[in-house]
């Protein structure tokens, strides 16, 4: 019977990828092992190996095409003397498979599940109608960039401006970045200024500090804020504390950045929101970037300040792209709320990952007559009370968003600052979207009950506005 | 014995050699200074170490001294309750920290862990300062809000007065990693104790410096006791010289009690740092005469052993022996050092004791730049 190869994921959140080459041509013997593709993703180019012994019989995506989605049938195997029999037809250079016509494709063949991910948009798409920044000058140019390459070009930026500022972290030279991030950089900086660690968080962190006691200024890369746990003294007691504790003498301008939060498929270690742990902290500032623009005006910005400053990125973001202004120069403030969408019936604040919920239950409520302002808040620590305490003015009701726990979360924050600064304008109490209180677990029906739904936000706000 | 180390360190055997013209020869550690922990032995010691000029010497003992005096003013202060919460004493230990200073160049940078009075001092820090700091005064270093283990100085480089065990040694280790960064030839002094050498960082550290050449010495005062806990109750490598085996950093035992053998070392380590080749260690063998902290009845050791200690291997009395019999210096030169060392000791407790304590609005300020 011919066995149809299917296209490979080879990341927890990859959706979909490039076939870059075929190193076997229809007709070749392939036995396991052989390697018979190489695919591209936007995080590394992979070799496919052949799993099962036979023919290449037909090849259905030709090498060059772009955008490949998960599971959909690559080439058919036959074993000699078989035809290859009912296989769809090839799918043309650069078409891009609709997501439903990908999804059937996924349902027809069996194994492997696609990694049930996640509530992103597709990666090629910008994200419509955000509102404007009044940081940015009316009439700039805007170019689209991926989340990961405003985060690069940020870095690269200041590296180029302060020989001060070096990067250092797992895998962030040679291998090009474990997400991509630094991808270029060694390159053009070269290894004193790129530098891989050996697999030591607590020691890293701990050099990287001392490193910015003397004036230097460190961009220290976890490759994931779940690692950073083992770092999180030099954190806290190390950077956070010193300039208080030295009477002003000695500040410490460092940046920890890396992917916070949960991923896709990787369970309850590696997919932990750290926002209200760092956002705790007096002596950090906590900054946890959205859209691409404000990725690479804060990290800018963040690597420019004298303070140590937490960075946390979102993996599921990384790959999805925005309008960024094209500007010479372009730095955000930290500390300052972005409303990503005017509206006046309900005020739904997130930041990070937690907007795309935010945003497409704004899109859905529009529907219902619900008019939703949404308000970025970008920065964490300093939190902008202002901004949203202006919003609730308006609105009268208030809903946060996050991926963390409820408990001590920064919604329990923002809900306790607007009870005591807008009693007199609430028309019913705050609501908080957040995480289940559970560990996170593996399987994808119970990952997906885990995290925070559209669906929720939209039941919070119906809640709120009492419709 | 030394054979014994050089054998297990044999990087260490190059690094004495290369300066075995000098001093260095004769400065292997003493003979008594075994893995065991057992006291250094100066007599044995005697004939191999390197001397010191008069000069040397008589800095040292005042040194030493403004350290062994300050550190007995803290006490009796705390006693008095004009100091708070913790602290931590560094008598006994006064070779250690002046040895290693006076083999240090400027813009070398000093670290160490909470008991960082005599490290202060020893830096050029000043009494005033640092005693107001330990009773919470504005005119103290961190102007009241760091208090005994957590002092710094920009001016004089030094990092700190870290309260987290073991903390130190990474950041020792960044500062290091800033002057390669830099391309300076400043090495980082990084002080920690016995107990410190057993925390995991120390050797991601350690792999590190080795990795990347930083010029750090760790320096490691076993004063043979991490709180209440003997050496030998907490280590299963008790010889601290080589902790850095497995990372190709050479080691030493010293006697941390003689000045002269601190010193020696301390320059062999910095020769062996300033030629680009990486990190170093030294292990001090000292001893603390009082207590962990302030409220330790130290029930785990017995009063002999302290005494024996403060009689035969006092690292302030040596000097002075030598000062007295070799240097013929005379009883009231001595005196006059003394006299100096008690008079900036007394205006230290005098300032700390009347400087007003913080502005209240110091409550709110240095959180963030």
């Amino acid at each position: 019977m011919p066995v149809n190869i299917l296209m490979p994921a080879l990341s927890p959140t990859m959706e979909k990828g490039n076939l870059a080459k075929w190193t076997k041509k229809e007709g070749d013997k392939v036995k396991p092992g052989d390697v018979i593709a190489e695919i591209e993703t936007d995080k590394a180019t992979m070799e496919v190996e052949a799993v099962d012994e036979g023919i290449l019989a037909r090849i259905l995506v030709a090498e060059g095409t772009q955008d490949v989605a998960v599971n959909e049938i690559i080439a058919v195997l036959t074993q000699e003397g078989e035809a290859a029999g009912s296989a769809p037809a090839p799918v043309a250079k650069s078409q891009q498979p609709t997501p439903e016509a990908a999804a059937m494709r996924a349902d027809q063949s069996a194994p492997p599940a696609a990694p049930a991910v996640i509530q992103a948009p597709p990666a090629a798409a910008p994200v419509a109608s955000v509102a404007a920044d009044p940081d940015v000058p009316a009439g700039t140019e805007m170019v689209t960039m991926t989340v990961r390459e405003a985060l690069r070009d940020a870095m690269a930026e200041e590296m180029r401006k302060d020989d001060a500022v070096f990067v250092m972290g797992e895998e962030v030279a040679e291998y090009q970045g474990a997400y991509k991030i630094t991808q270029g950089l060694l390159q053009e900086f070269g290894a004193r200024r790129v530098i891989d660690t050996p697999i030591t968080e607590h020691g890293f962190a701990g050099i990287g500090v001392g490193a910015a006691f003397t004036g230097l200024k460190p961009i220290v890369e976890f490759m994931t804020f779940n690692f950073a746990m083992q770092a999180i003294d030099q954190i806290i007691n190390s950077a956070a504390k010193t300039l208080y504790m030295s009477g002003g003498q000695m500040g410490c301008p460092i940046v920890f950045r890396g992917p916070n939060g949960a991923a896709a498929r990787v369970a309850a270690q590696h997919s932990q929101d750290y926002s209200a742990w760092y956002s705790h902290i007096p002596g950090l500032k906590v900054v946890a970037p959205y859209t691409a623009a404000d990725a690479k005006g804060l990290l800018k910005a963040a690597i420019r300040d004298p303070n140590p400053v937490i960075f946390l990125e979102n993996e599921i973001l990384y790959g999805q792209s925005f309008e960024v202004p094209k500007l010479d120069d372009f730095v955000l403030p930290i500390g300052k709320a972005r409303i990503h969408r005017p509206g006046k019936d309900v005020t739904i604040v997130a930041w990070s990952i937690g907007m795309t919920y935010a945003t497409k239950a704004a899109a859905e409520l529009e529907k219902l007559g619900i008019d939703a302002e949404v308000i970025d808040l970008r920065s964490l620590r300093p939190l902008d009370t202002e901004t949203i305490i202006a919003s609730v003015m308006k609105t009268g009701r208030i809903v946060t968003v996050e991926e963390g726990w409820q408990q001590s979360g920064v919604g329990a924050e923002i809900s306790a600052r607007v009870v005591e600064r807008a009693f007199d304008y609430l028309d019913a109490p705050p609501a908080r979207v957040s995480g289940k209180d559970v560990p996170m677990p593996y399987a994808a029906n119970l990952e997906k009950l885990a995290l925070p739904s559209v669906a929720d936000v939209i039941e919070a706000v119906r809640a709120v506005t009492y419709k | 014995m030394a054979a014994t180390r050089t054998k297990a360190a044999p990087a260490a055997v190059k690094a004495a050699s290369k300066t075995s013209d000098g001093p260095a020869k004769a400065a292997r550690p003493p003979a008594a200074a075994k893995a065991t922990g057992r006291a250094p032995s100066t007599k044995s010691a005697a004939a191999k170490v390197p001397a010191l000029t008069r000069e040397q010497e008589l800095s040292a003992y005042r040194e030493m001294l403004l350290i062994r005096r300050f550190e007995e003013k803290a006490g009796q202060m705390y006693g008095m309750g004009l100091i708070g919460g913790f602290c931590h004493l560094y008598i006994g230990q006064e070779a250690v920290v002046v040895g290693m200073q006076m083999a240090s160049k400027a813009g070398d940078q000093v670290i160490t862990g909470y008991r960082d009075h005599g490290h202060m001092l020893a830096t050029g820090m000043s009494a005033n300062g640092v005693m107001a700091e330990l009773t919470g005064r504005r005119g103290g270093y961190s102007r009241g809000k760091g208090g005994s283990m957590h002092m710094f100085s920009a001016e004089k480089h030094f990092y700190g007065g870290h309260g987290i065990v073991g903390a130190q040694v990474s950041l020792g280790t960044g500062l290091a990693f800033a002057n390669r960064y830099r391309g300076n030839d400043n090495v980082s002094l990084t002080y920690f104790g016995d107990g410190a050498a057993n925390q995991g960082q120390v050797y991601e550290s350690f792999n590190m410096a080795a990795l990347w050449k930083l010029p750090v010495i760790y320096i490691i005062e076993n004063n043979r006791y991490a709180m209440g806990t003997a050496v030998n109750r907490a280590s299963a490598q008790t010889d601290f010289s080589r902790r850095g085996l497995s990372f190709n950093i050479p080691g030493e035992q010293v006697d941390g009690m003689d000045i002269r053998e601190t010193y020696a070392a301390g320059l062999r380590a910095m020769e062996w740092c300033r030629a680009g080749k990486g990190p170093y260690i030294l292990e001090m063998q000292t001893y603390r005469y009082r207590g962990h902290s302030m409220s330790d009845p130290a029930k785990y050791r017995s009063k002999d052993e302290v005494q024996k200690m403060r009689t035969e291997h006092d690292p302030i009395e040596q000097v002075r022996e030598r000062l007295l019999k070799e240097w013929q210096v005379s009883e009231d030169e001595l005196k006059t050092i003394d006299a100096g060392v008690r008079d900036i000791v007394a205006e230290s407790a005098e300032f700390a004791t009347n400087d007003p304590e913080p502005d209240p609005s110091e409550l709110w300020t240095d959180i963030l730049k």
